[in-house]
């Protein structure tokens, strides 16, 4: 067959003072007609640039160094810019990965998709409409009259992606490129995205460059797969062979780090006859948003009757999409947020009601480790003082303080230089070392994982969740894990709860959970965990290789 | 719909006329801070030793009445437009201001159209032409402009053009002695309108253009810009429909607030150009030390602000159908 | 530190940090070189500039000496604005900082005051002010504080809104650290930059409304500054132009300086708008 899409010898020059000289170097594949080619990497290995490139869309800094991009024909590297912005839109078209800011917000939809059949048609205003309108149907949003009329903040992030599909859909590109599409959405959504996606690929034999970090989501859709990194290609090859007959190094560490979909047998504990360090009884909490003089705002029931139990050395799962709630139970937990109503009792005392210098003590007994680890280290403080500032703060002296810090500098394998470091020196991986370093330097009993593993890549997400695990046992720590990748949940969870809407929908035994779903939402969010199908089969839990730490 | 927005208008009124009445009250007070006797404050220079008015004032504010009864007395007074009476022209000091009302609103009109314009035209230019040669020309221009006292750009404007190139006329409104009427009239006012106006809103223009131009720049650095070019549009194209409309909203928000720097610029032009104005009041009030009429008209320009904050927030909620009536 | 590396390679503001280091140091040695007052009548009225070595900017509409007048005028110039931001920061930081950390009814009582700040015409409430509380350095330097604070108060609230979620200071709510740690300690040092970037932006302000004030005749009568030495001139515009028009530059240099100087600290201490992009 001969390839649509051509990329040979592709280098591209980063501007000076990056941390590489080239964000891709001598990259070499083809597309062709009617496939679905995923490009996995991990964040900086430049997976998006070729893209990029090819849509004319690179930064005005960074340039095409070297190489060809070959279509029908035409090198879009060289191509008169006139020439490659007929092709844009109109035979290649590429979607984003953050729909809810890809669409202009002072735009209705109409108008921003039948953009597209005014730029490359001469249709009458008549015309387009109807194939607006039909198009918004071919991708499945409810209503599409009224959709036309509507403005991108009406509609939900699933909504805007299919927007954007529409558009980039709309003059049947040879060719669609993918960045990250399904990245900034829940797992239902993405399930049904890529269905449509797929679909649609389906119907209009179009080619799909498929960008993503994820390889359940390879294992879904790809026919072919190119591994990247950090800039070099390492590996090209069907998607059965990579996946399940990794050759470079690199494959294989991606592929092991990440978490099989069954959950392994757990020692049960017998919790009957233990009591919980922590329980959460009825608990409310309400959001209310925009009210003024003149109007009531909404209100949005965030926790709904919430009660469970927790103990020492388990880790409980909370799970569910965004919107589920389960990130303001956790922040009522540790009290970060006041809750309406219900009892949250650690060790034996309600804590729900203290405040002040009442709450002081109870504050060290429960800690949180922070989703984002740019955000969660002030940026002016040094590590020593970031993790000693919580024993000073309870009354320690500054000296010991500061020697329990090195002392738990050790414990999460971060060296003693780190001290006097400032965060901004310090990987992703190891600044959240230092956040599980802060919330231990109180010496817990309950440790809330709020999507600690989230914003880390794959390989990083392992030694992390590595580190938890053994540090639960080693300090018998009770551990809630707020998480939304059911992967990660199946693996690292004794127990889950399900939460859809602020309500729990189905609790239990993890394994029992993922093997035989009773409420019909968690079998529909097991059932769109992208390459379910794939590596289920595995129960032994891959080899986790160590970051090197700096 | 329409039912909400005049919700959402009458709650923003509501919200203006209670910043009315502290002001008032804040006058209030003012007054009684001054050193000196209040009816002698009052009265200004001119007034203070005609013992008859001075007592006229004292009965009309209730200054022998404990004070609670006299800021009473004071905000029932300006609910009536009762501001009191100058001693100088003899006349109510509402009547007064609201004579020269329309001088100043003609001016401050006129250089805030004429600031936008041109402050947007020129934001969008830099921005088009980000690290070129008219971007570096117009951020110059625009710094130097910020950085120019308006008084002073008014005085050498009307050097340059009206003493040295004898162009275009430096004081008042009217030509004096002439009787024009009908478009005769209209275009000798706008002869004399060119200097104030161009001289207040050149230092507008600067901030409205040093305003787009970074506001350009961070909108066409956001997704959906991305969008557009993926979708083979024409960077001039992209620019104009998508960025644009983006970029603009910040600018009128800074437009209304700027508003009332636009009456305080007023008081320097129409003192330098004789513009017979409410800022010419407020000099000539503050040179009679007639502290009733130069309060009047602080009260008066802060209503005028209030009010063109009200119209700027009706029009931020008519272009961005993101907010929520 | 990385910032002043950043700051000392942007030529435009070193020009204007180097004006601004010059200004301080006529404003600080200059009443040892001329001593006296500027008030003084030294020669014949209206000299023009550049024809008396020894009065080398020439004399006014009263004899008095134009470079000693621009000289005393720096002093007041810099003094006044300095001072009345240093107070507006006092004013605006605190009130910023407690809406926008603790927010609900405290943010609501504390915006409403300062929309109200807001929305009064600045200028027209400096003339009022000074005005009534007679135009000395002391009430000049209060009103133009007084009117200056609002945006200081908005920016720092808008600072806190956005970093008192972030998670660096949840961990420190959840060490236990008083809310006045947290203010002071976790969220006030990384609001500092855009406060900096204001702040040198108000002294510009602050010297044109100074100037103003002064045009007006509301400057302190004992005190020489650049506003009433163009306001004095006025009416002989037409026999000497460069009486008005000396001390307009003076003025719209060092504003300029200071503008400059703030977008040199923009720069550096936000990069977002210098184009220099992480890829």
């Amino acid at each position: 067959m001969t390839p649509l899409l051509k990329v040979e010898n592709l280098s591209i020059r980063l501007p000076e003072g990056a941390d590489r000289e080239f964000a891709i170097s001598n990259v070499n594949y083809d597309l062709l007609p009617g496939e679905i080619l995923c490009v996995v990497g991990e964040s900086g290995s430049g997976k998006s640039m070729t893209a990029n490139a090819i849509m004319g869309l690179l930064p005005a800094t960074i340039e095409v160094n070297r190489g060809t991009i070959i279509f029908d024909g035409y090198d879009l590297v060289s191509l008169e810019e006139r020439r490659a912005r007929a092709l844009r839109g109109n035979r290649i078209s590429m979607i984003f990965q953050e729909p809810m800011t890809a669409l202009n917000p002072l735009m209705r939809i109409a108008d921003q998709i039948s953009e597209v059949f005014l730029i490359h048609t001469d249709m009458t205003s008549k015309e387009r409409e109807t194939r607006t309108l039909a198009l918004l149907e071919d991708v499945g949003l409810p209503d599409p009259e009224k959709m036309m009329r509507a403005y991108p903040h009406q509609l939900s992030g699933g909504q805007r992606q299919r927007v954007m599909i529409a558009m980039a859909l709309a003059l049947e590109p040879s060719v669609l490129i993918a960045d990250e599409p399904t990245t900034a959405l829940d797992v239902t959504t993405q399930a049904q995205i890529l269905k449509l996606i797929k679909d649609l690929q389906k119907k209009h034999n179009t080619a799909v460059m498929f960008i993503t970090h994820d390889f359940g989501v390879v294992a879904e859709i790809a026919d072919r797969v190119v591994v990247m990194e950090k800039g070099i290609m390492v590996e090209i090859g069907s998607r059965d062979e990579v996946l399940n007959n990794p050759q470079h190094s690199y494959t294989q560490k991606l592929i092991a780090a990440v978490p099989p979909l069954t959950a392994p047998e757990r020692i049960s504990h017998k919790q009957s006859d233990r009591t919980p360090v922590l329980s959460v009884n009825n608990l409310y909490k309400t959001f209310s948003t925009g009210g003024s003089w003149f109007r009531k705002g909404r209100v949005v029931k965030a926790v709904d009757n919430v009660s469970f139990d927790l103990y020492r050395g388990e880790t409980l799962g909370l799970v569910g999409e965004s919107g589920s709630g389960k990130s303001t139970v956790s922040r009522c937990v540790v009290r970060l947020l006041d809750s309406d109503s219900g009892e949250i009792v650690l060790g034996g005392s309600p804590i729900q009601l203290l405040k002040g210098r009442d709450l002081a003590p109870f504050r060290k007994r429960i800690q949180m480790v922070f989703q984002d680890p740019y955000g969660s280290l002030n940026p002016r403080k040094t590590i020593g003082q970031i993790i000693a500032d919580g024993p000073i703060a309870q009354g320690m002296s500054p000296k010991d303080a500061m020697a329990k810090a090195v002392e738990l500098l050790e414990l999460v394998e971060l060296p003693a230089a780190a001290l006097d470091r400032y965060p901004h020196e310090f990987s992703g991986g190891q600044r959240q070392r230092v956040g599980i370093a802060r919330a231990l330097a109180h010496d817990p009993e309950v440790l809330v994982a709020d999507e600690a593993i989230s914003a880390l890549d794959v390989s990083v997400q392992a030694q992390i969740l590595d580190l938890i695990e053994t540090l639960k046992k080693r300090l018998n720590l009770a551990v809630l894990f707020v998480v939304h990748d059911l992967r990660v949940a199946a693996q690292v969870c004794d127990r889950v709860i399900v939460m859809q809407r602020g309500k729990i929908v189905e609790s239990g035994n993890t394994r029992q959970v993922f093997v035989s779903p009773n409420h019909a939402y968690t079998k529909s969010l097991i059932a769109s965990i992208p390459g379910a199908h794939w590596r289920s089969g595995k129960d032994a839990k891959p080899p986790i290789p160590q970051e090197v730490v700096a | 719909m329409s039912i909400k927005i005049l919700l959402y208008i009458a709650g923003r009124a509501v919200k203006g006329l209670l910043v009315l009445l502290v002001i008032a009250v804040f006058n209030f007070f003012l007054i009684r801070a001054a050193p000196g006797d209040p009816a002698q404050v009052m009265a200004g220079e001119a007034g203070a030793t005609d013992e008859v008015f001075l007592q006229q004032l004292r009965e009309q504010f209730g200054l022998d009445q404990p004070l609670y009864y006299q800021l009473w007395v004071y905000i029932n007074n300006m609910l009536h437009f009762d501001m009191g009476i100058t001693y100088r022209q003899q006349m109510p000091v509402f009547d007064l201001i609201m004579d020269r009302m329309p001088a100043t609103l003609l001016l401050t009109g006129a250089a805030f159209v004429l600031s936008l314009l041109l402050g947007v035209l020129a934001g969008v230019v830099a921005a088009a032409k980000h690290r070129k040669w008219p971007d570096s020309a117009i951020t110059v221009a625009a710094l130097v402009f910020y950085a120019t006292p308006l008084f002073w750009l008014a005085m050498m404007a009307s050097l340059l053009f009206s003493v040295y190139l004898d162009w275009l006329p430096s004081f008042g409104m009217q030509t004096v002695g002439e009787d024009f009427a009908g478009w005769d009239k209209v275009r000798d006012i706008g002869i004399h309108l060119v200097l104030p106006a161009a001289t207040l809103g050149l230092f507008f223009t600067a901030v409205y253009a040093r305003m787009t131009r970074t506001s350009m720049i961070e909108t066409s650095r956001l997704d959906f810009v991305k969008t557009a070019k993926a979708k083979g549009m024409k960077p001039s194209r992209v620019l104009y429909r998508h960025v644009l409309r983006n970029a603009l909203l910040p600018v009128v928000t800074l437009a209304g607030l700027q508003a009332g720097q636009l009456i305080g610029g007023a008081v320097l032009t129409e003192t330098v150009f004789a513009w017979p104005g409410i800022g010419r009041l407020m000099f000539d009030a503050l040179f009679q030390r007639d502290y009733n009429l130069l309060l009047g008209v602080f009260f008066i320009s802060s209503a005028m602000v209030v009010l063109f904050n009200l119209i700027t927030d009706v029009i931020y909620c008519v272009v961005d159908p993101r907010i929520e009536l | 530190m990385n910032i002043i590396k950043t700051l000392s390679q942007n030529k435009v503001a070193m020009v204007g940090f180097a004006v601004l280091v010059m200004l301080i140091l006529v404003a600080v040695l200059g009443p040892y070189v001329y001593e006296g007052t500027p008030w003084k009548m030294v020669q014949r009225p209206f000299i023009p500039p550049f024809e008396n070595s020894s009065y080398l900017l020439g004399t006014d509409i009263l004899g008095r000496d134009v470079l000693a007048g621009l000289i005393y005028g720096t002093r007041i110039s810099l003094l006044v604005s300095f001072v009345s931001t240093v107070i507006a920061l006092l004013i605006g930081i605190p009130l910023g900082a407690y809406a926008g950390y603790f927010g609900g009814w405290v943010d609501e009582v504390l915006m409403r005051f300062t929309e109200i700040f807001q929305t009064v015409p600045s200028f027209a409430l400096a003339i009022v002010l000074v005005a009534i509380f007679e135009p000395s350095v002391y009430s000049i330097t209060g009103a133009i504080a007084l009117v200056s604070w609002p945006p200081v108060a908005r920016l720092v609230r808008g600072e806190f809104l956005r970093l008192r979620n972030q998670e660096y200071v949840l961990a420190a709510k959840l060490n236990g650290q008083s809310n006045r740690n947290i203010i002071l300690k976790e969220i006030l040092p990384n609001s500092l930059s855009p406060i900096i970037v204001l702040a040198s932006l108000m002294v510009a302000t602050a010297i044109l409304l100074e100037s103003s004030l002064a045009f007006l005749g509301l400057g302190d009568p004992e005190i020489m500054s650049w506003g009433y030495m163009i306001g004095s001139s006025r009416t002989v515009i037409r026999q000497a132009w460069w009486l008005s028009f000396i001390p307009g530059v003076a003025i719209a240099v060092t504003v300029l300086a200071l503008n400059l100087l703030g977008e040199g600290l923009n720069d550096a201490l936000n990069p977002k708008l210098s184009g220099k992009r992480e890829s």
